[in-house]
């Protein structure tokens, strides 16, 4: 069953156009990703598909209600965590959660019983007294994610769930999360740009310039992109492009380097390496990754366009925060 | 559809209210600026000014506007908060749930009124200090009038909030708008000792009407007056407003004002 479909949607802002006509849907009790660089639509699809921004056209469902035209109902189905944390830093986390309670009018008893539920669950049970400003970048997420799971949505929205978290706290994110979903048995819609994060998806669809480019579990993105990588680094690129080019291969290019696909890597490389004429710095071979499929589909890395810039930004917006209290 | 409306009122405020207890900077301010104008003002002004006209002394005059301006800054910085509320995220939050705009707006209000008079009955509790007489029948009268003015005040808030992105504008807020209200509303001396100009632009500013109002209910309760030589009433086309033209008349400036606020919300977000 599907619990969001999406025909021809568009959103322009005034002069640009932020998502060009996707379609797709996604099935009750999966978790489906949207993958894809800043800028990619991503998050404004999100925004659509949560009430907070009106399509330019096309039709969004959810449970098979028209979204811009039920957000009343739309809201009560949806729980969200954003890429910026929306929790108010001067109470304590209990406050937060009874006050998402209070505004989603659930009965007393289950609000109790789904505080402790969750809080408990996420670590914080111990420390729902303290203010939330005396919280971590990874405890604040978690405690978005009971706060948004609290009024038992249909469908959880993650916009880039472990944004700024180092490697350690988004694996313990994840376990959270995964642990939720078997339990709860909602559907996990999320955005982002990390490849290892995309891999806990059930399918991904890949969005670049406001477009939906590929869309396949991860291992059959993988497979689509037709066996091994072999990525090799040579003294003059454009000599070595032709000539795996004149093999009937499709190498992409990124940094120098030079990667392609090959069906059966190990029984290719040894004739290769034999044959090539021009002088191969270093080769590798490997599985292909969701990065691979990425840079073959968009001829870039995801990975160089963000992290530097947004994150860079975000970590100065919280300093600031920070320093500006009230 | 009303249900949803009055809860959205009810939990906003309850925010406001726990945020209010919660910062102990704002408690505090509470508690001391009022003690701060009323020393400046009491122990200095009073001796230098003496009676204002007869039977009504500086302070006299001089307190229901202190009153009103602890009330009017209060209602004004909760209104404003909704601008730190969509910079850190919070209002996101809000936005997202099941609940309507206007009564989003509404809470705010309500929430600031009711933390403005808080603020406003401390002040009320240091007045028999500087020689004030205050009686539980003056304070039940003066708490609507308190009410009325915080709501009215904190609509102008919105309709500049609703514009805003960031706090970097706050400090031109301060100077442009907070003062000129406070100053041309009378607070600080009477309207009519004032040029003509000034007369005129207090005339089109909300806070004038309330802090008449405030001065007049003060006025009748300490019985100190002949109706006729106070500096009380605003004189419009050439009539003195009364009390219950005042409330009247700061009524309507409020309703417009957040029908303007709600109007803007609901478009932007």
């Amino acid at each position: 069953m599907q619990i969001i479909e999406v025909k021809n949607l568009y959103k322009s802002y005034k002069k640009i156009e932020a998502v060009k006509g996707i379609s797709f849907s996604v099935n009750q009790g999966e978790i489906f990703g949207f993958l894809g660089p800043n800028g990619a639509g991503k998050t404004t699809t999100i925004n659509v598909l949560c009430t907070l921004l009106k399509q330019s056209s096309g039709e969004a469902y959810l449970d098979n209600l028209e979204i811009s035209r039920n957000q009343g109902e739309i809201r009560k189905r949806i729980g969200l965590v954003f890429q910026d944390t929306t929790l108010d830093d001067y109470l304590t986390a209990e406050e937060n959660i009874k006050f998402h309670g209070y505004a989603y009018n659930m009965p007393k008893n289950l609000l109790a019983q789904r505080t402790e539920n969750l809080l408990k669950m996420m670590d914080l049970w111990d420390r729902r007294k303290e203010n939330v400003r005396s919280y971590s970048g990874g405890m604040k997420r978690r405690l978005e994610i009971a706060r948004g799971l609290l009024h038992l949505p249909k469908v959880l929205f993650l916009d880039e769930p472990t944004l700024g978290l180092d490697p350690q706290t988004r694996r313990k994110i994840w376990d959270h999360i995964n642990e939720i979903r078997l339990k709860d048995k909602i559907t996990i819609f999320m955005t982002t740009h990390y490849m290892d994060e995309a891999e806990n998806c059930n399918r991904i669809a890949i969005i670049d310039h406001g477009k939906i480019i590929a869309l396949n579990s991860p291992e059959g993105l993988k497979i689509d992109l037709g066996g091994d990588t072999v990525e090799i680094t040579t003294e003059n690129v454009s000599e070595a492009e032709k000539e795996i080019k004149s093999l009937n291969l499709k190498p992409t290019i990124t940094n120098n380097n030079i990667s392609f696909q090959v069906p059966n890597g190990n029984e290719f490389l040894p004739n290769f390496v034999q044959n090539f004429q021009q002088k191969i710095i270093s080769i590798e071979l490997r599985r292909p990754t969701l990065d691979d499929v990425f840079i073959s589909l968009t001829g870039k890395a995801i990975r160089e366009q963000n992290q530097s810039s947004t994150d860079q930004m975000r970590s100065w917006r919280n300093r600031r925060g920070m320093g500006g209290s009230r | 559809m009303a249900k949803e409306f009055f809860r959205s009122i009810y939990v906003v405020t309850y925010r406001e209210i726990l945020r209010f207890i919660r910062e102990r900077s704002r408690l505090i301010s509470a508690f001391l600026m009022p003690i701060m104008f009323l020393v400046v003002f009491g122990a200095g002004f009073n001796r230098l000014i003496g009676e204002i006209s007869p039977g009504v002394d500086f302070i006299q005059f001089m307190f229901p506007g202190i009153l009103a301006m602890t009330v009017v800054m209060g209602s004004l910085f909760s209104a404003l908060s909704i601008v730190w509320d969509r910079e850190f995220g919070f209002l996101k939050e809000l936005l997202i749930a099941p609940l309507s705009r206007t009564g989003i707006i509404l809470g705010k209000a309500l929430g600031g009124a009711l933390t403005s008079s808080i603020r406003g009955l401390i002040l009320l509790g240091f007045a028999p200090v500087i020689g004030i007489n205050i009686t539980p029948a003056l304070v039940i009268k003066l708490i609507p009038m308190i009410l009325l003015l915080s709501i009215t005040l904190s609509g102008v808030g919105f309709v500049i909030a609703a514009r805003m992105r960031s706090q970097q504008g706050f400090q031109g807020i301060m100077n442009f708008v907070f003062f000129p209200i406070i100053f041309l509303s009378g607070v600080f001396f009477p309207l009519t000792s004032t040029p003509n100009i000034i007369q005129t632009l207090s005339k089109f500013n909300p806070m004038t009407y309330g802090v008449d109002a405030l001065r007049q209910i003060f006025f009748n309760d300490l019985n100190v007056i002949d109706k006729n030589i106070q500096p009380i009433g605003i004189e419009i086309f050439g009539h003195i407003t009364t009390v219950w033209e005042n409330i009247t008349i700061l009524s309507v400036i409020g309703i417009i004002l957040m029908m303007i606020a709600t109007w803007m919300f609901s478009k932007q977000e």
